[in-house]
């Protein structure tokens, strides 16, 4: 560290192997002031402008908008808002021809500007150390900021790191020919940058501050040194001329002489990066409460009469800002948004400037000769000499056109820049970043297609694992069925009368008991009837706690009835998978589905005599049926982070739970508490009462199912997915006499949740079937949500939904909980 | 309005392939202009017929392989190729060795290999191999140098020589290689070693008229000017310094390890330098791109390997001088070469 300082005291850098020398062309536009453009007639604003995803829509076709307001809204870290860039009506919402060198259409905001400029209400802060850092980071997301030097990150997540970094690195390098925003920027408002600077230096307290500029823009250099005298944190570095300094790699190596590791942030070394007209934005935005409007654009190139940097609102057509700067149309003219290097043409001018539009350039063929033809690569090597990455540009192209994808990813294609500095000097013409894109674009298809298939694989074998166990259960079911029929069949010969007694179901439960004891207490079920035999059933508890404090109790009850009883066991299976990827990003992504069927069916007699706390069954019915069906909630998270940036955390959470219990006969009560996968709590809770005779009551389970898509991609992500599946099958078969039952199985999390079923039904010879509720609960920060169902029916058919929490939980806090039940 | 699509980078820096080869064609000047002076007309006519038979034969081949003939023939590739074997090939040999030599060129070694950019060994180096091996006698059918001839020997008496084997006045290739006193001449780099086997030191064979006052009449100002058109590709980036470094260099660490062990037996890295085709060697046959290593480290490993080649051919091999030879094998080692030479790729420390 101390010598990087002393070099960097000195002045003294370092370099990257290759780079090019292209004809700067600079002249055309850097000797002139950033102009300010009339109102185009109309403005096109791209929802999604940035690698990301687009917002919510927050307008409406014919809504009047202020200037400064926002048009969508950011739903998830990795979206970002737009803004109104001037006041006007929202004349249409439809998809349009966006910046992408596909010339693809995407969803696009039409605004008719009225000319009157009215803001919205803004809020401006003098003194940005009064804001706490979260709130600045919020409003740095609020003004829909995206870095502006390429691919248009959100800035947002850049900042939002912990403090502490060694290098705040800013980028003011503009190595690509003819384009001077950033130059011309800086000239004119070099205060404003360097209190965003101070703003993320505030934010991120990195040891240094490095602005890395190359050495042919003498003036902006001047005013930089000038306007950050105050601060002895921020060094100017002035660089040497060669393209492509300004790629985020090579400014680094440069500056710091490191070398960011393949497939990972430069956060891993303790590097962020922003582009300068970033850092202006952001000043804007915090201190003036200015969202991200406008930016200069650098209109450029000898088919203009008037090449000249503009203040451009975005969502500018290109066709304003070229007719504003004299555009002449040449034969086979190529208009070109970005640098000649590296930015791409345009199918038409009707494209608007987005946040990531730093230059338009319309070259005449002079200039700038069209594509010649290509020949044959003459392997002279120039390419590697001139590729900043050390790549081997010549067998990458010949791999390429082989499709040779496995020697491509050998070859490291992956850490490709795409700067263009080989194709720039081969002698053949071949244009080698074409090749290299489309062979990437394969090689990315293809893995997603693998992992689909991978996916497709885990889930076939899941639900045949699934198929298995419920084959094995129905089986069982059957043979016990038998059984208790001819159980059934003595019993009521025995019985004198016909009275049937109903048992009470009760359950309570407490949540979060301070001292997170856990009490299970048995069911009473008395059975009256003089001539009633009675038989004690057993009752089977079972109780696990993993957290040492908590203690399980339970209380097997025995009552002497004359009904069997018989207790299956809960099964409970959990995989989970990892399945991180190495590189470099974390993207999380979520999806989780869930399905939760509890279904009762065909109680036909519910003699209840207590229904105790919360909810509370009670299905009395003869012949019927009752259905009660659960609720489904589903959650689908896709792709929350591309390449370079992300965190992605796929979680795949399959889970199948089925409880079943069948032909109770006597008074049977049982309690089940499903596994929770979250470290945070809910409890949903069903309970039924179905006490009946001759019947069957079936419940069945809840399917919880989450699907995690490929959340990270190549060079950036960090994909941790896991997937989950548990099954948890409990199964209690035939109590004739009074029965209770505790299951707790076991908790795979720290902290609990407690689902809980408690069923009564005493019944003589009955069949119950009562299914069991899955939940799947997440909590945000220790709330914890009971959905409840109860079920209530006679003679008829019911369906029931039950209901799902689901919460997230990304605190650490804990919460205890414990579970009562009758 | 329709715009004209391209894919970035839309600039380029203009050097074109076609351009590099004639600029390679042009600064071969300086060597032939040094060899027409010493050896005559008869380079001349050995250049122009080499380069003739190449065109032809790429065009010939080119129609064979139904490829678009007028931009690949435009590329300057097969000229160059002629102009390689028309240097290389003995100023007084028959056309057909000329012709042979071309046509292989460009038909075998070239086109049946894909064509620019695909061959694995230098065209022209392949030929000169074949032909030395085929055709040993007319191969080296040197002239001597001119001042050592009893007359001068006029342009048309040359193609005529070449042409039919005599001149027009009726004298066999023997005869005019015939010295003035008589001694058939032979090349400074055969004589040299036709007199070592007969245990003659190297200063006494030295006594050679061949030889001259420095190191090879005639042999050292063609050597000076192929260097003098190397320095001028290397001054304008066209080839890369990297492999007539290595070369030059490896070439005098050997030479003068084998002449501090031996000084009697051993000739003079001077010797090595200006004597035979190495300067030539070095700025125009090895760096042809096509069969040269890419990657940096692999190009000075294979220019030291040439140059390894070379010594150790000129010193105990049968043939007399060793480019060509040194240079095929050094081709067929490239893939391996730049297997082993990859450079790290960014952001890959450790790994790689
Ligand atoms: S610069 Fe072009 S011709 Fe030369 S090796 Fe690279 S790809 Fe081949
Ligand atoms: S485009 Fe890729 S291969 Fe070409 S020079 Fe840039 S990083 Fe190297």
């Amino acid at each position: 560290m101390d010598s990087v300082l002393e070099r960097i005291n000195k002045n003294h850098f370092w370099k990257f192997p290759g780079g090019i020398h292209p004809p700067e062309q600079k002249f055309l536009t850097n000797d002139k002031p950033i102009k300010n453009l009339r109102l185009p007639k109309e403005l096109i604003l791209p929802l999604k402008q940035h690698i990301g995803n687009g917002g919510e829509l927050l307008v409406k076709t014919g809504d009047k908008v202020l200037k400064g307001q926002a048009l969508t809204r950011s739903d998830n870290p990795m979206s970002v808002p737009i803004h109104a860039p001037t006041s006007g009506t929202i004349s249409a919402i439809k998809n349009s021809i966006i910046a992408h060198p596909s010339g693809m259409s995407e969803l696009c905001v039409f605004l008719t500007p009225d000319g009157q400029e009215t803001w919205v209400a803004r809020n401006i802060v003098e003194n940005f150390y009064s804001l706490s850092k979260k709130n600045i980071v919020e409003k740095i997301a609020d003004a829909g900021i995206a870095g502006m030097g390429g691919a248009g990150f959100p800035t947002s997540i850049k900042v939002n790191t912990s403090p502490g970094l060694k290098y705040l690195i800013i980028n003011a390098a503009e190595c690509e020919p003819y384009i001077t925003a950033d130059d011309l920027l800086i000239r004119e408002h070099s205060s404003a940058i360097i209190n965003g600077i101070d703003i993320l230096n505030h934010l991120l307290e990195p040891e240094i501050i490095l602005i890395g500029i190359e050495d042919n823009k003498p003036q902006a250099i001047a005013a930089l040194q000038a306007a950050s005298q105050k601060n002895d944190k921020i060094k100017v570095c002035v660089l040497p001329t060669k393209y492509p300094t300004g790629g985020e790699k090579q400014l680094i190596q440069a500056l710091t002489g490191q070398e960011v590791p393949s497939g990972v942030l430069p956060l891993s070394l303790g590097v962020v990066v922003q582009n300068i007209a970033t850092v202006f934005s952001i000043s804007e935005a915090i201190i003036n409460d200015i969202p991200l409007l406008r930016r200069v654009v650098t209109v450029t190139g000898q088919a203009l009469q008037k090449p000249q940097n503009v203040w451009a609102l975005i969502g500018t057509p290109i066709q304003h800002l070229v007719e504003q700067c004299g555009f002449n149309e040449t034969e086979q003219q190529r208009v070109i948004m970005g640098g000649p290097l590296m930015g791409f043409a345009l199918p038409t001018l009707q494209v608007p400037v987005v946040k990531t539009t730093n230059c338009i350039l319309a070259p005449t063929n002079i200039e700038i000769s069209p594509a010649s033809k290509e020949l044959e690569c003459i392997r002279c090597g120039q390419c590697s000499d001139a590729c900043p990455s050390s790549l081997l540009p010549q067998e990458l192209q010949w791999q390429a056109k082989a499709k040779e994808f496995d020697k491509l990813e050998e070859l490291n294609l992956f850490d490709c820049i795409e700067c263009g500095a080989c194709a720039y000097v081969c002698p053949s013409q071949i244009p080698l970043v074409q090749y290299y894109r489309v062979a990437k674009a394969e090689i990315r298809h293809n893995r997603v297609q693998d992992f689909k298939a991978d996916r497709a694989k885990l889930r076939f074998e899941a639900r045949k694992v699934r198929l298995e166990k419920e084959k094995v259960a129905r089986e069982e079911k059957h043979q016990k069925a038998l059984a208790a029929r001819k159980a059934a069949a003595k019993t009521s010969e025995g019985q004198a009368n016909n009275s049937a007694i109903a048992a009470a179901l009760a359950r309570v439960k407490a949540k979060k008991a301070q001292g997170g004891e856990a009490e299970t207490t048995g069911i009473d079920s008395s059975v009256d009837g003089g001539d009633v035999k009675s038989r004690a059933a057993q009752a089977i508890a079972r109780a696990k706690a993993k957290k040492a404090a908590q203690q399980t109790t339970s209380t097997p009850v025995t009552v002497e009835s004359d009904s069997k009883s018989q207790a299956a066991a809960a099964i409970a299976r959990v995989k989970a998978k990892k399945l991180a990827k190495e590189q470099a990003a974390q993207a999380a992504s979520e999806i989780t589905e869930e399905i939760v069927k509890p279904e009762v069916a065909k109680s036909k007699v519910a003699k209840s005599k207590t229904a105790e706390p919360e909810v509370v069954k009670l299905s009395p019915a003869d012949e019927k049926k009752a259905k009660a069906k659960a609720a489904v909630a589903k959650a689908k998270a896709k792709k929350l982070a591309k390449e370079q940036a992300a965190k992605a955390v796929t979680e795949i959470t399959e889970e199948a739970v089925k409880p079943e219990i069948a032909k109770s006969k006597a008074a049977k009560s049982k309690v089940a508490k499903s596994k929770v996968a979250e470290p945070e709590t809910a409890e949903p809770e069903v309970v039924k009462l179905s006490p009946a005779d001759e019947k069957k009551a079936k419940a069945k389970a809840a399917v919880a199912k989450a699907k995690a898509k490929k959340l990270a991609k190549e060079q950036a992500a960090q994909a941790a997915s896991e997937i989950t599946e548990e099954t948890v099958k409990p199964e209690v078969a035939k109590p004739k006499a009074a029965k209770s039952k505790v299951a707790e199985p076991e908790t795979a999390e720290p902290e609990t949740a407690e689902p809980e079923i408690a069923k009564l039904s005493p019944a003589d010879e009955k069949k119950a079937k009562i299914a069991k509720a899955i939940t799947k609960a997440k909590a945000n920060k220790s709330s914890v949500s009971k959905p409840s169902s109860s079920i209530s029916d006679d003679d008829k058919k019911k369906k029931i939904s039950a209901a799902i929490s689901k919460a997230k939980a990304k605190k650490a806090t804990a919460t205890i909980n414990k579970e009562e039940s009758e | 309005m329709t715009f004209w699509i391209a894919s970035s980078p839309h600039n380029h820096i203009k050097a074109a392939t076609p351009s590099l080869m004639r600029f390679v064609i042009m600064a071969a000047i300086p060597g032939v202009f040094a060899q027409w002076y010493f050896f005559g007309w008869g380079t001349i006519v050995q250049i122009a017929l080499a380069i003739l038979f190449a065109v032809l034969a790429e065009i010939t081949f080119l129609a064979i392989r139904d490829k678009n003939i007028k931009s690949q023939i435009t590329d300057f590739s097969a000229v160059l190729t002629g102009l390689l074997i028309g240097i290389s090939v003995p100023s007084l040999a028959p056309w057909w060795i000329t012709a042979i030599g071309s046509i292989f060129a460009i038909g075998v070694v070239k086109q049946l290999y894909g064509g620019l950019g695909f061959n694995l060994f230098n065209p022209a180096m392949a030929a000169y191999v074949l032909l030395l091996i085929s055709f040993p006698l007319q191969m080296t059918s040197w002239q001597p140098v001119n001042s050592l001839l009893v007359d001068d020997i006029s342009f048309f008496n040359n193609l005529w020589l070449v042409l039919t084997g005599y001149t027009w006045e009726g004298f066999s290739v023997e005869q005019i290689r015939m010295s003035v006193d008589g001694i058939t001449m032979a090349t400074p780099l055969d004589t040299l070693k036709t007199d070592l086997t007969l245990g003659l030191t190297v200063n006494e064979s030295f006594a050679n008229p061949v030889f001259g006052e420095f190191i090879g009449l005639g042999w050292e100002w063609v050597n000076i000017g192929f260097l003098l058109g190397g320095l001028l590709l290397i001054a304008k980036k066209a080839i890369d310094w990297v492999i007539p470094a290595s070369f030059l260099g490896s070439l005098l660490i050997f030479s003068f390890i084998a002449y501090t062990i031996s000084p009697d037996s051993s000739a003079s890295t001077m010797f090595h330098w200006l004597s035979g085709g190495t300067m030539l060697g070095a700025f125009f046959i090895l760096t042809d791109p096509v069969s040269a290593a890419t990657t940096k480290k692999g190009r000075v490993l294979y220019a030291a390997l040439a140059a390894l080649l070379v010594y150790l051919i000129r010193k105990f091999g049968g043939y007399p001088d060793a480019i060509a030879f040194a240079v095929l094998l050094c081709n067929m080692a490239v893939p391996l070469i730049d297997q082993y030479c990859r450079p790290r790729t960014y952001g890959h420390k450790g790994v790689n």
